[in-house]
Formats: structure tokens, sequence, C-alpha cells
């Protein structure tokens, strides 16, 4: 299909190499098993195939069709024209990872960018160049606290009210340690306010992780519950919302010894949840126990400023068996999307947004509030999402609202059955004031049915 | 000519985005916790076009020239896969709609699932891994599951070829095992006899790259998985090296148990200077039930008058999840895209001229640089950047030297069992003309080793920018566009 080759050429080159046939180039895979049939539909021409995609992409309703008060960890934002544009252009998408730095300091640069920008919103000292999303960056954080202590710590503590699929990939990730357990989130209802994780660290706790603005959408001033972390000497990790950090407090002023996060909100389109963009970002101390990519500012020969891969010694290719971890490649691509998205937004814009999000959540809340059958369920400060306790089960709601072309909230029950009958929504600047009453006016419709 | 950063080229006030005021009535911000500073740059949106486009300039792309990278793959990346990954449709699905609401998405799930299992020989396949080195992982999680399962606690080692890529022991340790290195032999295949010695019944597996990273498919590939299936162990195919063998052979008919795919190099989906990959696995009959979760499958059957209905089953004895959601949904509609554009015979035809390319490059730098395994190679080859009698030249230099012909440089000092080793794998979507090219500018460069070395040593001379001092990076640890001091 994309190969080039006329039948004289490969003739020609055939000579050159000095066989016969193609099939000549194959005699040291076991003749038995050589060519196999595959069972494969015929091929399309690009005319073909772009309908066939288009049709499949007809069998969904997006956001297009959709009002969408759906978060949970994915949110629909606006993304400029500028960002697709711009990282559309081969020059960024068919590169590789700049191993080269003299071919490579477009990448390179824009990664230190990205760099930067994160540990501006985070009040870190450093970021790295990405992790595939935010759980596999928070399931980093606690790889590295393993290692710190060398595995002398064993006891990992977990918020009730982080997102229950970063807390699954970090379950995963420990299992192939041993010696270590996780506490928090059996013993504690989701709702608990921070403090109550403060029972559980000891000399033992080699991380304890919270959400800012947690699963719930809660916000919560943590620096007392770091303060109490790092009596025991134990490492603070805050998994963060960049987009809520344009308004927040970053948690490099709480205490936080390592950031991490889901840039998705940064630019990037919801994708049926991938591409997205791990986070990482930490203090300088442990610069040297972060895994992932770091571009860092050197100059040539002539002295004339440039970029290179830096630290390559904690990585896999160079340190093998004792690298901080086996990442290779990453998310460069989501990365410098990000970084196009706040340098273009830039710091007006990104607080505009932020703020946009508060006031229709809390605009919404405050109705939702009033209509008969519905009570808010918010025992702190909240950003863009709020809990709605409902008077039927979430599924029936959802399913009415559907019928309103209204993607409704988050069944809060799947994960916590405390929250049973519970709906997480969440608001961004993409809805209307009208969206929004619409949404209100259905779900009185549905408590009335 | 330097490019500033966004940080230099802000300037207070400035605004590049618009956005409406809002249409609610504001409501209190929580005072006590309000950030006092953002310090993120203030550029127009032409600042921003032109900063970012003026950087990709000084960026090397396959749009731009041949880019021979060994172990990496680089071929052409359709630009329809990048249309049908923007299709509306797609783009703005939310990963937690119902499933009856995301059908489109779920058939295409589906069907990516069964052709990379037809085309590997495996059973099941998970889309979840977000690149090579997470599919590893699943793949190692899923053999020390299979172990553990069956109450086989003692299994603490891996065994690794010399040759490997360096993400297979990275990822053994981060699974909990011990690392075995295995020497090749002579003609660059596993060694058979110290194989034997090191399968006792304490190793989990084997991680076999084949066609290997010296290019070559192992003539005893199936007598090492047999010696080490009889140590009771499991065999992970790594599947880097895919694009050798699509049409070619299945990995799961030669008896490997658990490989990873790379989407972005076989199945042409963009590198994106660094990712975003996606790297899916796929498992024999009785890893199934290890996969990590949710895999994609039919949970209602159809009938005359219905679709079957898709949804999400959680395998019984999971790994568990190792990433939010569903993996890389784009880089699947990519590489969808990509498959259902070639069908069975267009996948082998890619297989058959990427090994036909490298080859013929191999044919014709053959004699003027040392190759440490002279036979017939897959999709890549290894030759020696050096020359005895030229002693300063090392395999940077000869990089460094393409770059003024405008390649991109092979892969160099890998793999580790090469002495100044460098990797060139031409992949399928070269003409001859380039390959040609290419082929005279090694050719030239050998010559100039003996002649002119300095040129080589001072090489590169057309970038944009000369040999960077990566001491000094790597000292001074600037990583930002401020010393973190000066932060306040």
């Amino acid at each position: 299909m994309f190969y080039p080759h006329t039948e004289s050429e490969r003739a020609e080159m055939l000579r050159s190499i000095g066989v016969q046939s193609i099939e000549d180039l194959f005699v040291d895979v076991p003749e038995k098993y050589r060519f196999p049939k595959l069972d494969l539909p015929p091929s399309l021409t690009e005319m073909e195939a772009v309908t066939l995609m288009q049709e499949l992409a007809n069998e969904n309703y997006s956001t297009h069709d959709l009002i969408c008060f759906l978060g949970a960890g994915a949110y629909n934002h606006y993304v400029p024209a500028v960002v697709d544009n711009l990282i559309r252009r081969g020059e960024f998408l068919t590169a590789y990872t700049p191993y080269q730095p003299e071919v490579s300091q477009g990448t390179l640069q824009a990664i230190f960018e990205y760099q930067s920008i994160i540990a501006a919103l985070t009040g870190m000292d450093v970021s790295n160049a990405s992790h595939y999303d935010g759980a596999t960056a928070a399931a980093e954080a606690v790889v590295m606290a393993y290692h710190n202590f060398r595995g002398k710590r064993g006891k990992y503590i977990i918020s009730p009210s982080l997102n229950p699929q970063f807390r699954q990939v970090i379950n995963t990730y420990l299992s192939g340690y041993d010696n270590v357990s996780v506490a928090g989130p059996d013993e504690l209802d989701p709702m608990s306010s921070p403090d109550e994780l403060e029972q559980f660290i000891d000399m033992d706790t080699a991380m304890v992780i919270v959400q800012y603005p947690d699963f719930l959408g809660r916000i919560y001033d943590y620096a007392q519950l770091a303060n109490k972390t790092h009596a025991l000497g134990t490492l603070f990790a805050v998994v963060v919302n960049p987009l809520a950090l344009a308004l927040l407090k970053p948690p490099g002023e709480f205490g936080a010894d390592v950031v991490v996060g889901e840039g998705q909100p940064l630019g990037i389109p919801m994708m049926y949840g991938g591409p997205y963009l791990g986070i990482f970002a930490t203090k300088k101390e442990y610069v040297r126990k972060m895994a992932g990519r770091l571009v860092g500012e050197t100059v040539d020969e002539q002295g004339k400023r440039g970029y290179v891969l830096t630290l390559t010694a904690r990585e896999q290719h160079i340190r093998r068996e004792k690298a901080t971890s086996n990442i290779c490649t990453n998310q460069g691509l989501i990365a410098l999307a990000s970084a196009i998205y706040v340098s273009l937004v830039g710091k007006q814009g990104l607080r505009q947004v932020a703020e946009l999000c508060y006031h229709k959540a809390h605009y919404a809340a405050q109705k939702i509030s009033q209509i008969e059958g519905y009570s808010l369920c918010c025992n702190a400060p909240y950003f863009h999402e709020f809990i709605v306790c409902c008077p039927k089960p979430v599924e029936e709601i959802n399913a009415h609202l559907l019928e309103h072309q209204i993607l409704g909230g988050y069944d809060l029950g799947k994960n916590f059955p405390s929250l049973d009958h519970h709906m997480l929504l969440a608001f961004t600047e993409m809805n209307s004031r009208d969206d929004i009453d619409l949404l209100c006016d259905v779900l009185a419709e549905v408590a009335n049915d | 000519m330097t490019e500033p950063t966004i940080y230099e080229m802000s300037v207070a006030g400035r605004v590049g985005m618009k956005y409406p005021q809002p249409d609610v009535p504001l409501s209190p911000l929580p005072d006590d916790m309000l950030r006092r500073d953002l310090p993120l740059p203030e550029l127009s949106e032409l600042e921003v076009v032109r900063h970012f486009t003026n950087l990709s300039s000084k960026n090397y792309s396959i749009d731009g020239g041949f880019y021979p990278l060994g172990s990496c793959t680089m071929k052409y990346n359709p630009k329809v896969n990048e249309e049908t990954a923007r299709i509306p449709g797609f783009t703005g699905t939310h990963p937690l709609q119902p499933i009856e609401t995301v059908q489109g998405n779920l058939i295409l799930m589906y069907e990516l699932q069964n052709w990379l299992a037809e085309i590997s020989g495996f059973s099941a396949v998970t889309l979840q891994p977000a690149a090579g080195a997470h599919g590893e992982y699943v793949g190692v999680m899923i053999i020390r599951a299979y172990h553990r399962d069956r109450g086989d606690l003692k299994r603490t080692k891996i065994l690794i070829p010399d040759s490997a890529h360096g993400t297979n022991p990275a990822t053994s340790a981060m699974s909990g095992y011990n690392v075995v290195p295995v020497p090749s032999d002579a003609r660059g295949n596993v060694d058979l006899e110290a194989l034997r010695t090191l399968c006792t019944d304490e190793i989990a597996g084997l991680m076999l790259t084949n066609p290997n990273t010296v290019g070559l498919f192992d003539e005893n590939v199936l007598e090492v998985i047999n010696i080490v299936h009889q140590a009771g162990g499991l065999v992970y195919g790594d599947g880097a090296n895919f694009n050798a063998v699509l049409g070619i052979v299945r990995p799961g008919d030669l008896g490997f148990d658990v490989m990873h795919f790379n989407l972005h190099k076989t199945f042409s989906t963009p590198h994106g200077g660094g990712g975003p990959g996606s790297g899916p696995v796929g498992v024999v009959e009785h890893l199934v039930e290890f996969l990590p979760g949710p895999l994609v499958d039919v949970i209602k059957e159809g009938d005359a008058d219905d679709y079957p209905l898709f949804g999400f089953v959680e395998p019984p004895k999971s790994i568990g999840r190792v990433k939010s959601f569903y993996g890389q949904f784009g880089m699947h509609v990519r590489a969808y895209t990509y498959i259902s554009m070639h069908g069975a015979a267009g996948l082998r035809a890619v297989s058959e001229h990427a090994v036909l390319n490298a080859n013929y490059l191999l044919s014709r730098v053959r004699g003027k640089y040392k190759l440490p395994y002279d036979r017939i190679c897959m999709h890549e080859f290894v030759v020696e950047g050096s020359w005895d009698d030229a002693p300063d030249i090392r395999a940077l230099d000869v990089s460094k030297r393409l770059m003024d012909y405008n390649f991109h440089p092979p892969t160099n000092y890998f793999p580790l069992i090469v002495h100044e080793a460098l990797m060139i794998e031409p992949t399928e979507t070269e003409s001859k003309q380039t390959l040609d090219q290419f082929a005279d500018a090694l050719l030239k460069i050998a010559e100039e080793a003996h002649t002119q070395p300095d040129l080589l040593k001072s090489a590169p001379h057309n970038t944009p920018i000369g040999r960077l001092d990566e001491v000094k990076a790597a000292k001074e640890l600037v990583l930002c566009c401020w010393i973190p001091e000066d932060i306040e």
C-alpha cells in the first residue's frame, strides 16, 4: 500500500542481494509456519476506509450530539483551533524521541517549556516530560516512594476519595513488590475528611496520596495532613486536576513532595479515554529518583543555547534492571498539545476557564438543590464537580436524561456502596446557562415520574 | 537562530484567547484556597503559532526525510489516519458514556482485538497498555500471575538475552523478578547450551525479541521455546520487531505465550516526538483469564432484527487495571484504519518490502562497514561504526556526519553486544532511490573516516545547533525556564 517499489526495482534489488525471490529472504523462518493465511477483511482504498470509519463513528453519540455533564476523570473542554493545527505539523508528529539533539531542538525546547508550565502550575521545582496518563503517573509516584525507602517502608495510604481507577492502577503496580500494603479506602467512608487519614500514618508508611480537588469534586487544604505526614518522614503525593490549579493554591504551597495528575483538561480531546497526559512533578531533591524523560538546558560548542535529554542514567536504556522505571515512549505529542494550549490561553485565559467552570457548577448546584427530591451532598468547598443525592437509581435518571440528549453524571454507587443513588455532575465552560436549566427541568421531571 | 522561550516572549497583559463572559450569576470564590500568583506566559495567538512553527522547523521528521532508526520502525505515517482519528464522532466521546451510546467505538476496539489476535496467532488481545514498555509490563505480570495461580512460587527469575532492549530487564525488575542474562552465540542466535543450563525450575520465563535486535530471525526459535517450556517457563515475545513478520509467521504458532504489539511502529501510528504509543498484548488460551480488564466483547448476541450489543468484560483472574479507561483509543482508530487498508496480502507485502529494503541496503554497504553477523537479515541490520585503520572515529561520529548529508542517524550504541553499533532499519515505505542516496552517504563517510577524520569529529555542520554539552546539562540541571530558587 505505502511501499513504492516497481517490479523492475524489486528485481534489481534482489539481484544486488543475491537471491532469486523475496521468499528466499525468509529461509530462517520455520517452513511449517511460514506464510500463514490470515483471515482479515479485504483491503480498502482510502476512500472506502474513510467511509467505513465515518460509519463506525456514526454509531456513537458524541458530545457534538449530547450536552455533557459527565466528568469523573475526563472533561469536556473547548480545544482552541491552534492546538490541533500545530501538533499536526509533520515536523512534530512524525519525529522520534529526541535522542539526537542536533536535529530535535523543536521537540526538546517544547518539552522544556512544557516542564516549565507544569512546574509553575503545581508549584514544584521540576516536572518530567510526561507519563501515559494520570493513573500511571500516580502509580509511578508510589514506585518512587518504594525505592526512596529502599523497600523498607511497606505501607501506602490512599485517600478513599482518590479516583477509583487511579487506586486500581496503583494496586496493580504495587502487586509486583513484596511486603507492601495499602491502607485507607476500605476502612473509611469516601465522604470522610482528609484528617481521618492521619490515624493510619506510622513509621512504616512510605507515602500518603490524596487528590485535589478530590474525585468527589471537593477542595481541601491539606497543609495539616502534609505536616503530619512529614513528621514521620513519609512522602506526601497530591493528585491534581491541572486546570483547577489556575484558581487554587498550588500543592507546592501546602507541602506536596510529588504532584501527579491527569493533564487531559489542558486542551486534550476526550477521545474515549486516550491518549491523555500523565503529569509528574516533584521537588529538586527527588529529581534523580523520578521516572521518565527530562529535558535540560545546555550549550553547544559555540556557546549557543540548546536542549538535551538529561539524567538519562536513571532510565531503562542505560540502567536496565536498575532503572527507576521501564518507561520509554511517553506522551510527547500530548505534552506538546498541553504546552501549546496553556501558552495560548495564557495566564488570564486559564484562570478564566477555571472560573467559568466554578461559577457554572455553583449555579447548577444552587438550582438543583431547589428541586424536590434532590439534595446536594457537599461537606466542603468544591471546584466544578459535586455530588447530588437522587430520588431514584442514577442509571434510571441518566436513561431519562439521555432521551433529552443529555449525558448525565457518574453513578457513584458503582465504586462506593455508601453512595448508592448519588450522582457526580461535572460542569465546564462548554455548558451554557440554558443547558444547565434544561438539566434541572429534566431532573425535576424524572423525580415526578 | 536561537528561539526564545515562551516565558522570554511573554508580555504582561497580553491575551491570546478570549472566553465568553459568564452567563450565570457569580458565586463567591473560596478565598483561603486561592492562589496568589499564576506564573504562566502571556502571548498573542500569532506569537504562539509562530513560536511553535519555528520550533518545529528545528526537528528532523519522517515527513521531511529518511529516518533509518533501528528498532523504531520509522515508516510513513499515513495522513488518512490523522483524518479518521479526528472524526468528531470519535473525538467527542466520553470514556464513561453508557455503552449503548458508543457502539461504534466498541465495535472498532472489538475488531482490532480480533485482527491483532489473527495476525499474531494469539487467542485474545488487550488494547489497554499505553506503549511498548507498558505492554511488556502487562505481559510479565501475566506470567507472574500464571505461576502464582498454580501455586508455583519458587520461580523468581526471568531470562533475558544480552541483545535485548533495556525495557525488558527494567520491566522484569518492576514485576518483582531477578534478571538473568542469556548470551548470544556466534551467529547471533540465543546460545542453546547456555539456555539449557539456565533453565531450572526457578525461571518464570524468557523474554525474547524475534527477529532480535541485530535484525536476525533466531534459527533455533522452536528449540529455544521448547527448552523454556520444558523447564515450566513461559515465553514472552517483544513485538518491537513485528514489522518483519506480518503474514510471514505468527508468533503464537511458534509457541510464544504472550507478546506485545507496538501500534506506533508496526501499525503506522505516529511517534509524535516520543509518544503517544500504544502497546496491546496478545496471549495464548491459558493466559486469557489473567489479562487486564476490561476487554471488549459481545455482551448480548444479535439476531435478525438487532445488532449484537458490545460492552466490557472483566477476565476472572485479571492482573488488574494498568491504565485509566481502555488504552490509547486515538491510536486504535489509526491502527484500525491502517489494517483495513491493507488486508492479509497487504500486510504480508509490508514485511516483505521491509525485509527487502534492509537486505538491499546491507548489500550496498557490505565490505565498507564491518558486519558482526553476516547473514540474511530481517527488517534491520547492525554494522560497526569504527575501523581499525581509523582509530579516532566512533559510531557517534558517523551518526553526526550523516546529519550533514541530511539523513537522520541510525540507532547508535545499541545493541550492547555489538562494538560501536549502528543499527539501521529502513522500513518498507522508502524507495530504492532513497536507499541508494543513503548508501552513497554511508560509503562516502567510510571514506572520509580514513581521509578526513576531522570532518566526522566536528560534525554536524549544517544543523540548527552543534554538538551539545551533555555533561553541563546533567551537572547544572536547568530543567525549566527559571532556576527553582528564583520562584516567588
